[in-house]
């Protein structure tokens, strides 16, 4: 569980795998050794299923109760050309008997399925580590195909390191040959096979993975058989060869986890389920206006599945559509969403910038990934800050939220709306491809604690006249929080009309009066400068001089190297921000009472530029942009030379 | 024929009159404007609808004609260019008590907006679109637009413009429109009967209505307002009725037997068995698109106006619709902690 800043337990244990003997476990004589924490990557080709592998393997992680983080990693290609290095799909899990924050920086155990997911992740696995390889894929030729002139397996190459070789392919065949499967069928399941063996040797359970293969396969009886027999022939291939003499335990994070009832939850879930919370919290029904784009579709994909909670999903013909059907949709009175990534956000720009001048509340989903451009549609970044605070013509502001983590993507998501609803704007949500796809435990909220997000239409008229007529004027203000009324069609007596050309203060008519735009200029930006966002909270229990301000995902790996830092009793504060427009009150307070302000990010220094515009602080940048998270390690070392010069 | 949507809406409580859809707004079009005429048409159409006013929408793009939302005494949305169909979408599929009406000019609609457009129509979402065409770009002040005549001479094309024009009711044709009619601002009675047909029907109607720009683009339509001229030049379109026209009705649509196109031919004893009788509920679109090909693109000679087409289609919002309610009845209102718990849990005691 990632939600606190530092945890109550356990940090002086974190970092280092440590091993203690275990008491023999019962049903094998092999021996058992407890750890507190492993890292395992599975690592194959894209068709090799590897995601759905490292999927299972989450489940029953989390059914067991450790504390986990993912990484899932993939090319864009549905299928990339087989056996080769972009071809390679991983998952990396990272499980713990304690609090973790990321999914860690280097494998322990590398399951590897060919050369070529060999080749493509062994240079991050530490000397010493395990690996697991299928070494049925490892003919001259596959070895060549990745630039192997002599099979690593033989060469002296992986001497250090604890090698597994496994034929899982011809023990998978072998393993199924009663099913009357083609060759090429039964290979399918090797991943189950693979899923087995490591679910012997930590000890996981095994009856969620054997009644999902039931369910996913269940127009398929004999292919959800043969995956079920692959899974238990690895298990047990575990048990009884002797190359696997060793098994290990990792308890369940019970201390990490407050009380409550948890699941495991990936970022764009948590996301879905956010919105579907707000929509019910607000009492106002939820509509989707969306385009499919990586990595935002499954949310589009999750809502759709909800349309008996009165959730309407629209898949439209563009990015453009797609908004512009949501902020129809909230003109009508429905909480409007629209889901995209970067590229979507560029075409949705005009809309946004008219849903600032309507004033009509409107979620605007940035599931962030690599740019310019296609970029690197499967991987992480952070690079759309900049273009969410002022990617629009004229003065457009527009309040950003971002999650820092899977789970946090649910509250994040009620907190954008709260502001939306509350002060009729369009608001961003920025997410992105790290905790879209990466997953965590989650305590599971009580709905009757969720907070309330109803809001009141207008009713009847707002405003008198001189003569004393009582009128309705669109865009008379509420004194406090500047928003405008929302009045919508079917309300009798208040017909108005809206639109993008500058409004008169109050009356809401076209007005090109030049004090009247300057007024309204201000006035816009005024109600965004004035939302009430909680102060930002500082971590300093030792009075440190230097401070690491992050913002989104990387709130998992800052917490770690910051953990590592203190750990080593270095000193370090950390803050991280949520509200990114407006920022919080006090952030200019708190950047001023250090001597040094550090700032990571997945892009090349967008919050340090917008925190050194307007606080005149001299906020250092540490970026990275190779569309991965930050590794601990290396993000403490970074910090470390910051607190150090 | 299924019920009409409009039943959804609901009705005014009490008579209703022109007045009452007129805005305090001053209409700010140039004086002469095609746009006023198609205003008072509208404003004097919508009593006859009798709908409550509050739940009638107009959406806007950009453009002339998209300032009509401003003048109407409803609720209003002028957006922004080429986007009013999909913003129309998102509010009509939302909510089907409403009216929504979307007005757009050949420029929003066919150039920047093309998309939308087709798409609307294709999905048949129940929105009652006025395309204004006035073959030109009045806001930007007289470029040539995609519907203006090949070479046309404009201030960004003085040697002439180079692209051929769209046919509007062609390309909605194309795009699987249900309802496809034509009319001219001029004629008061025909395009209120326009209105009249597109309002009851179910689903997206398109009603291109010619609309003269007489500071950019004067006389466009000239040769089918014209007393003498319109009568070789305009062939009205009546559901059931041979399809003729001419001063002394003597021409008349007949099938190329040859070629399946459609030719004028003369009125003789021999050719009146084949005149067509226009058939708007046709299944398919062929004639339809056919007869929207008769026209001169150039001259606009054999131009027919009326309604091309209106047939019954499954309504995107209907679909949409019923789909929560098959959701509903499948599953049960939605449980938000059943939702959230999901199956795969684990309890953590303190």
């Amino acid at each position: 569980m990632t939600s606190q800043v530092s945890s109550e337990a356990g940090e002086a244990l974190l970092g280092e795998q440590r091993s203690a003997p275990a008491k023999p476990h019962h049903g094998t004589e092999k021996e058992v050794r407890r750890l507190d924490r492993v890292i395992i990557r599975f690592a194959g080709d894209s068709g090799d299923g590897m995601q759905l592998t490292g999927d299972r393997f989450t489940s029953e992680t989390a059914s067991f109760g450790n504390d986990l983080s993912t990484l899932p990693n993939f090319p864009a290609e549905i299928r990339a050309p087989a056996g080769t290095l972009p071809g390679v799909s991983s998952f990396q899990l990272h499980f713990a008997d304690h609090d973790i924050l990321t999914p860690g920086d280097a494998p322990n155990v590398l399951v590897a399925m060919n050369p070529a997911a060999l080749k493509a992740n062994i240079g991050d696995v530490p000397r010493g580590g395990e690996i697991i390889v299928n070494t049925d894929e490892f003919a001259k030729r596959a070895m060549a195909k990745v630039g192997y002139a002599t099979s690593p397996l033989e060469d002296g190459s992986l001497d250090g390191y604890r090698v597994h070789p496994v034929p899982l392919t011809t023990l998978t065949v072998e393993a199924l040959k009663e099913f009357g499967l083609s060759r090429k069928e039964a290979e399918r399941s090797k991943n189950m096979f693979a899923l087995g063996l490591l679910s012997w040797m930590y000890h996981r359970p095994t009856e969620g993975t054997e009644t999902f293969l039931r369910q996913k396969f269940a127009k398929k009886p004999q292919i959800a058989e043969a995956n079920v027999a692959a899974f238990r022939a690895g298990w047990n291939f575990g048990e009884t060869t002797e190359d696997f003499a060793v098994s290990y335990e990792v308890a369940p994070a019970t201390r990490a986890f407050p009380t409550g009832t948890y699941r495991n939850i990936s970022g764009n879930l948590a996301l879905s389920y956010g919105l579907v919370a707000a929509s019910r919290q607000a009492d106002l029904p939820l509509y989707l206006g969306s385009y499919p784009i990586t990595p935002a579709s499954d949310i589009l994909h999750e809502l759709s599945k909800h349309k008996n909670f009165g959730v309407r999903t629209f898949q439209a013909e563009d990015e453009i559509a797609g908004i512009g059907a949501a902020l129809g949709a909230a003109f009508g009175g429905a909480l409007g969403v629209t889901t995209t990534s970067g590229p979507g956000v560029a075409l949705k720009s005009e809309t946004i910038g008219l849903a600032v001048s309507l004033e009509l509340p409107l979620l605007i989903v940035d599931i962030q990934r690599g740019g310019p451009s296609t970029g690197l549609p499967t991987k992480t970044e952070q690079a759309d800050l900049l273009q969410a605070m002022y990617g629009r013509n004229g003065e457009a502001p527009v309040p950003v939220v971002a999650p820092r983590t899977p789970a946090d993507c649910f509250d994040a998501a009620i907190e954008a709306a709260r502001i939306a609803l509350t002060y009729r704007t369009p608001v961003f949500l920025l997410s992105d491809g790290y905790l879209a796809n990466g997953s965590e435990p989650w305590r599971i909220p009580d709905v009757d604690e969720l907070p309330d997000l109803r809001t009141r239409f207008a009713t009847g008229p707002n405003h008198e006249l001189a003569d004393g007529t009582e009128v309705f004027w669109p865009y008379k203000r509420d004194p406090e929080t500047l928003a405008r009324p929302w009045a919508v069609p079917g309300t009798p007596g208040l017909e108005h009309r809206i639109g993008g050309i500058e409004k008169q203060d109050g009356t809401g008519n076209i007005s090109y009066d030049p004090a009247n735009h300057e007024f309204m200029v201000r006035t816009r930006q005024a109600k965004i400068d004035g939302i009430d966002v909680p102060d930002i909270e500082v971590d300093d229990p030792d009075g440190a001089r230097t401070l690491v301000l992050g913002w989104g995902s990387t709130y998992g790996p800052i917490t770690a190297a910051v953990r590592r830092i203190r750990r080593e009793n270095g000193h370090i504060a950390q803050a991280h921000l949520r509200h990114l427009n407006p920022f919080p009150k006090n952030l200019g307070e708190v950047l001023k009472r250090y001597e040094k302000v550090v700032v990571p990010e997945m892009n090349l220094g967008q919050l340090a530029t917008l925190v050194r515009a307007k606080y005149l602080v001299d906020a250092r940048s540490h970026t990275q942009v190779n569309g991965m998270p930050f590794k601990a390690e290396q993000l403490a070392a970074a910090l470390k030379e910051a607190i150090d010069e | 024929m299924s019920e009409p949507l409009l039943h959804l809406v609901p009705r005014a409580e009490a008579q209703q009159s022109m007045k009452d859809f007129k805005s305090d707004q001053e209409v700010r079009w140039c004086p002469g404007c095609g746009d006023y005429a198609v205003l008072a048409a509208v404003q004097g159409f919508m009593p006859e609808l009798g709908l409550a006013k509050e739940n009638i929408v107009f959406v806007s793009g950009i453009g002339c004609s998209s300032r009509f939302p401003y003048y109407m005494n409803t609720y209003g949305m002028h957006s922004i260019h080429g986007r009013a169909p999909a913003i129309a979408t998102g509010l009509a599929t939302s909510r089907r008590d409403l009216s929504v009406w979307v007005v757009t000019g050949d420029g929003d609609a066919l150039s920047i907006g093309g998309n939308h457009l087709i798409h609307a129509l294709r999905r048949n979402v129940n929105l009652k679109i006025l395309l204004f065409n006035n073959r030109i770009y009045g806001l930007t002040k007289g470029q040539y637009s995609p519907t203006s005549e090949v070479g046309k001479i404009t201030k960004s094309t003085p040697m002439g413009s180079l692209d051929s024009p769209f046919n509007p009711v062609s390309l909605a044709l194309g795009a699987e429109a249900s309802f496809v009619a034509r009319t001219v601002d001029s004629d008061r009675k025909h395009l209120t009967e326009v209105l009249r047909q597109a309002a009851d029907h179910n689903g997206t109607a398109l009603v291109e209505i010619y609309q003269n720009c007489n500071i950019f683009n004067d006389g466009a339509f000239e040769v089918l307002k014209d007393k003498d001229q319109a009568k070789e030049a305009v062939i009205r379109l009546e559901h059931g009725q041979p399809i003729r026209f001419g001063a002394e009705n003597e021409k008349g649509v007949v099938r190329d037997p040859a070629t399946g196109d459609l030719q004028v031919v003369t009125v003789t004893p021999e050719t009146e068995s084949r005149i067509l009788i226009h058939d708007a509920h046709a299944t398919t679109p062929t004639t339809a698109f056919a007869l929207s090909r008769l026209a001169d693109p150039d001259t606009l000679h054999q131009t027919p106006i009326g309604v091309f087409r209106s047939v019954e289609r499954p309504v995107y919002d209907t679909l949409m619709a019923d789909q929560l309610e098959t959701a509903l009845e499948r599953h049960g209102k939605g449980d938000l902690s059943q939702l959230l718990a999901g199956n795969d849990t684990w309890t953590v005691v303190g």
